[in-house]
């Protein structure tokens, strides 16, 4: 009896030096006020699925690519003579350290393939569309810095495919016209990839792009909380709300029901990004190239130079093109431009999504069937162009005289590049045209 | 029931994976055939007679540069055994496996100076390293006397000189099968010898990566711990939402 009082007493004087803590912090930061906004308070729809768990499990990559960046960074040595051997150092003599690199070097890819399927969960349920212009274009602006990330960061490791990688992506900067060579030449800070590259890519990879990605990943995650999420049924939950509270019908804060809901997406996510790193953290060449093992030469070029598995649906792009020509009356050079600039714009080209979608529709589920199709063929390119470029152009060997003895590969890569962008520059027309269901007032689950 | 059905999703994606792992692998060897390097990790008496003949017969040209021979305790190796019949005289047990030849001479005498063997498995793979070793054979046009059709598949030359002849003998190639002939025997017969050439290639990918083994046995638990946190996060999360209609 006596013992209870006297725990209720504790407690009650424990609660009244916490509360009286959190005013002193709330009258001096909006402590209270942003935890209502963004978690207890912040309404979400009910009906969120599967592909619903990507942005967090995308926030939760990051976290983890630079707390294992830290580490790394205290052990690796941006040197060219040195960073080889560090990088072994870290795999070898520093506790954990193997670990830690198999945990950044598959969270490189895990990042891609998280936002792949994040992406494209915008793209079926029309994430993008007004009023969430803004967060799609956050977003595609953290695609391409996460896109440096990979590139910069790969540079270090200072292996064969590091250091061919980085010399064939910085020369495509040659074929800009005029100003090209120059600037590829102001990019490596040499003639060719060598240590003065390497100790610039360090410092992008370590603190230029991660500053500039975590400020965007806020002002993404800001710009979502201003307007709301999206669902799947592509309905906008706020124009629906109870009279007394003002909170959507539809609504749900997002703490707790979304924190324990992606609690659980976390651990299945963490299960298979352990198998990875603990069973196959080469991923059979594709998260560690073999090839990235053997010491960066300059004086010797892999009979294979591909890209790292996220870029290769670019890269195929790239290939695809047929060089400019040059034209000998106006002294024009031959030039790889117009690959450059197809490669260029198949990455920019999601930024012009909410303009080219025209459907009085969002989500896939009231769209008709020819959107549908058009999905799926740019689904399928994709995957095409991504598997082409791990391969050599000559992989499925040449066409007949008849076409000229082209490399097969490169036709179909051809085919399915003009694919993927009829998706993009036809969806004002497919998508007007398509016939659309009627969307209901409440989400369906 | 809307979360289990997310969980199967993950599941399959994660099924899909596989499929990265097929192609990629094969490209660097393409051309040359290559028999499969029987590789235990677990096998502690052929890593150690790995050890032994990497020490004896590659450790003079090829360094090991990222390997401290201290490591060789994993392999089931005392401190004494290393000291009395691995180290090089001056060397010290934490020290890594270097070698005394200068790369720049090593480049006058070979045309190549001798890789760094560290992780040479991981750049080749084993199988590669296993049939490399085996593919030797007389070829008295070239500057070596050796050629390896593993090595280059199209010329057929390799600047490395048959090193363990003594042991496997000497193989010629019929040029009309393509295949190679033992034309005069070694010290070991041809099981022997692929015995040898086996643990010497259990070795290298041992010393290619030594935490593999520890790798995966953490794997297991990090799987179960994560397992077991799943149904408890699951039961957290269904409890939440009962009231979510």
């Amino acid at each position: 009896m006596i013992n209870e009082t006297v725990t209720e007493k504790n407690k009650s004087v424990l609660a009244n030096v916490f509360n009286d803590g959190l005013n002193w912090v709330d009258q001096r930061f909006p402590l209270t006020s942003n935890i209502k906004a963004h978690l207890t308070e912040y309404y979400a729809p009910k009906n969120f699925n599967f592909w619903y768990f990507f942005g967090s499990l995308s926030l939760l990559v990051l976290v983890l690519q630079i707390v294992t960046g830290i580490f790394l960074t205290m052990h690796y040595k941006p040197d060219a003579a040195l960073a080889f051997a560090s990088v072994e150092y870290i795999m070898r003599d520093v506790p954990w350290g193997w670990l830690i690199r198999y945990m950044h070097s598959t969270g490189a890819s895990m990042f891609f393939i998280v936002v792949y399927l994040h992406m494209f969960r915008g793209i079926i349920y029309g994430s993008y569309r007004n009023p969430r212009e803004l967060i799609w274009l956050f977003g595609v602006g953290i695609f391409l810095c996460l896109m440096g990330e990979a590139f910069f960061g790969y540079l270090l490791p200072w292996g064969q495919m590091s250091y061919w990688g980085a010399q064939v992506i910085v020369n495509l900067f040659s074929a800009i016209p005029f100003i090209g060579p120059d600037v590829s030449e102001w990019l490596r800070g040499d003639y060719l990839v060598s240590d003065a590259t390497l100790n610039r890519f360090f410092a992008f990879h370590v603190i230029a792009l991660p500053f500039v990605l975590v400020g965007l990943v806020a002002a993404h995650i800001i710009a979502l909380h201003e307007v709301g999420s999206n669902n799947p049924d592509g309905i906008e939950i706020k124009k629906l709300k109870d009279k007394k509270t003002g909170i959507p019908l539809d609504g749900i804060p997002f703490h707790p029901y979304y924190t324990v809901k992606d609690i659980v997406g976390t651990v299945v996510f963490l299960m298979v990004f352990s198998v990875v790193i603990f069973f196959a953290p080469e991923m059979g060449g594709y998260f560690l190239e073999a090839n990235n093992f053997v010491p960066a030469n300059p004086l010797v070029t892999p009979a294979h130079i591909a890209p790292v598995w996220y870029f290769t649906p670019y890269y195929s792009i790239l290939r695809a093109v047929p060089p400019f020509p040059g034209v000998s009356i106006l002294g024009i050079p031959p030039s790889l431009f117009p690959g450059v600039a197809a490669m260029g714009l198949s990455v920019m080209v999601f930024a012009f999504l909410p303009w080219l979608d025209k459907s009085p529709v969002k989500s896939i589920r009231y769209r008709g069937s020819l959107y549908k199709q058009w999905l799926a063929a740019f689904v399928v390119s994709f995957i095409v162009l991504g598997y082409l470029g791990t391969k050599p152009s000559n992989v499925w060997g040449q066409f007949g005289v008849w076409l000229g003895n082209a490399d097969r590969a490169t036709v179909v890569a051809r085919i399915f590049m003009i694919i993927y962008f009829a998706f993009f520059i036809l969806m004002p027309w497919y998508t007007k045209k398509d016939k659309t269901l009627v969307v209901p007032e409440r989400v369906t689950g | 029931m809307k979360i289990k059905n997310s969980i199967i999703k993950a599941l399959l994606v994660l099924a899909f994976f596989p499929y990265f792992t097929l192609p990629l692998s094969a490209v660097a060897n393409e051309g040359a055939h290559l028999d499969k390097a029987p590789i235990d990790a677990s096998n502690h008496a052929s890593l150690q007679r790995g050890a032994r003949t990497f020490i004896n017969s590659c450790l003079n040209c090829h360094s090991a540069n990222y390997m401290r021979y201290n490591r060789l305790l994993e392999i089931g190796l005392t401190e004494k055994q290393i000291k009395d019949n691995l180290l090089f005289a001056g060397d010290k047990v934490g020290d890594t496996m270097r070698v005394t030849m200068n790369a720049a001479e090593a480049k006058k005498w070979f045309g190549v100076a001798p890789p760094d063997l560290s992780v040479e498995v991981r750049a080749r793979g084993a199988d590669w390293m296993y049939s490399y070793l085996r593919s030797f054979y007389r070829d008295d046009a070239s500057t070596t006397g050796w050629g390896n059709c593993v090595f280059d598949p199209v010329t057929c030359k390799v600047s490395m000189p048959h090193v363990l002849y003594e042991l496997q003998g000497e193989q010629a190639m019929n040029h009309e099968t393509h295949a190679l002939e033992l034309s005069k025997p070694g010290k070991l017969s041809v099981a022997e010898y692929d015995t040898l050439a086996g643990d010497l290639t259990n070795f290298l990918a041992f010393m290619a990566e030594p935490t593999k083994q520890q790798r995966n046995r953490l794997g297991w638990f990090v799987l179960l711990f994560l397992g077991i946190l799943l149904v408890l996060t699951y039961k957290l999360k269904k409890a939440y939402w009962k009231e979510i209609h």
